[in-house]
């Protein structure tokens, strides 16, 4: 499903060379490496969200490198959420609807539909700021899949929740790995998450990119 | 003691302004208010600043936008150049302007339409000053925006246009209220390069900065003073404006 071949991508002073790996539909994909290994460069190129030098990256049967980060369809979720602050909830899950131009009952359905996946739906009236990290992260996942898009890349999304919560979204996540066919990238510091949620893990370590077997975390 | 001197600056401010008020009476400002020549000036004023103040804004929303998102070549030096006006006399940027109108491409605009010693000089001499702090008002709220959530617009299916006026734009506009009041407000106390660019003609190119300084030429103090309570009241109201709506955070 998602194919990258021979990246190079330069950041600052930091490089990534020679990165190749291979992820197939429907599985769920772990990024794991410390902090500034360049998982998260990664996974902004697949995005589109960051020029990479060479190499190439398939979405399916598309070569994508050069593709404008719109006509990617792949849902993002950055990690603080990043929830449009002048819009309330609602807005900022019907979104990608709003700029796709669908007609305004069919986006109110579809937002109704995803709050009340994602346990939201008490939050859809309220604005942006003040919600708590777990809300956002919902939020975020909402307004992702909104779209219905194949893949989607989820920034450490369990890294700034409490104990609690953290256990509540990996829940909502594994929910979200049975029941649907998504493609599913996930970059990550913990090896908790790694063998709760992860088909397939890749370590990045030193500019380079390793696939591990659950097993060897 | 710290309260002493902090409010030792306040009792300066309140003092200059009471002492224009006891030097005046309501019939001096009224006088002043039936004169041809300061109607006109209170008129141009008006005009001109509201002027300056749209384009200001115009060109210091894309010039902050660009200043706080993108990384290019000699960023450094135009983020300098861009203090120029700020740092500069006032009498000076006056002159240059002056200057500027006498080159070759001056003279040239110039044989086409008239710029030196008429209104739109004015505009010109206010603009070149106010609108250096529209933009570093405009730079300071889109750096403050985290550009993180115009990435998601972008996955999310819009454009760069899209992107900047769906998602950045919404949230500027407490800064953008704030620039354009602060250039409006810098344009009504410009004096140095209109005088020197404009010249002080009565009826033509008399804006209130001006006609204070002609009052006070001919000995005329209480008009003067009259005059000069008026452009406090009307700057102290924009100011309270921008407290008011505007986001403290980018109130310079």
């Amino acid at each position: 499903m998602i194919h990258c071949v021979n990246l190079n991508i330069n950041q600052g002073d930091f490089s990534l060379s020679d990165l190749s790996f291979k992820i197939n539909k429907g599985d769920y994909a772990i990024l794991m490496g410390k902090t500034g290994c360049g998982k998260t460069t990664v996974m902004e190129s697949i995005c589109g969200l960051r020029k990479v030098k060479s190499g190439e990256i398939w979405l399916g049967d598309k070569e994508i490198s050069n593709f404008m980060p719109a006509k990617r369809e792949i849902g993002y979720v950055p990690q603080d959420g990043a929830l449009f602050q002048h819009m309330t909830i609602a807005q900022n899950i019907g979104f990608a609807l709003k700029i796709r131009k669908w007609d305004k009952k069919k986006i109110d359905k579809r937002v109704n539909a995803l709050a009340s996946d994602l346990g939201i739906s008490y939050l859809l009236k309220r604005e942006a700021h003040d919600l708590s990290g777990g809300e956002k992260q919902r939020v975020a996942l909402a307004r992702a899949l909104s779209f219905y898009p194949e893949v989607i890349c989820l920034d450490e999304p369990l890294s700034a929740l409490d104990d609690h919560t953290k256990d509540e979204m990996m829940d909502l996540l594994k929910t979200l790995k049975v029941n649907s066919d998504l493609t599913i990238l996930h970059v990550t510091h913990s090896k908790i998450e790694a063998v709760n949620l992860g088909d397939k893990v890749f370590k990045f370590d030193d500019g380079q990119v390793k696939e591990l077997q659950i097993s060897e975390l | 003691m710290m309260g002493v001197i902090a409010s030792t600056y306040i009792v300066l401010i309140l003092a200059m302004m009471l002492a224009d008020l006891s030097y005046t009476t309501p019939g001096h400002i009224l006088k002043a208010l039936q004169s041809r020549e300061i109607q006109y000036a209170i008129k141009l004023s008006l005009i001109t600043c509201t002027v300056t103040m749209i384009l200001s804004v115009i060109v210091a929303i894309p010039l902050g936008y660009f200043m706080a998102r993108f990384e290019f070549r000699f960023k450094k030096f135009i983020d300098a150049v861009l203090d120029i006006p700020i740092v500069l006399p006032p009498l000076v940027i006056g002159l240059s302007l002056l200057i500027l109108f006498q080159t070759a491409p001056g003279q040239f605009i110039e044989s086409h339409m008239r710029i030196t010693y008429t209104v739109y000089s004015v505009v010109i001499a206010q603009f070149m000053v106010a609108c250096a702090f529209a933009v570093r008002t405009m730079y300071v709220t889109f750096m403050q925006i985290n550009n993180r959530q115009e990435q998601v617009a972008l996955t999310l299916g819009c454009n760069q246009r899209q992107s900047f006026f769906y998602v950045l734009l919404p949230q500027a506009k407490n800064g953008i209220l704030t620039a354009a009041s602060l250039a409006w407000a810098r344009a009504l106390g410009e004096f140095g390069p209109i005088l020197i660019f404009s010249g002080a003609t009565r009826m033509r190119t008399e804006v209130l900065p001006t006609t204070v300084f002609l009052e006070m030429s001919v000995g005329n103090i209480e008009a003067a003073v009259a005059v000069s309570l008026i452009m406090i009241f009307s700057g102290f109201a924009v100011l309270m404006i921008v407290r008011f709506f505007g986001d403290k955070n980018t109130v310079l």
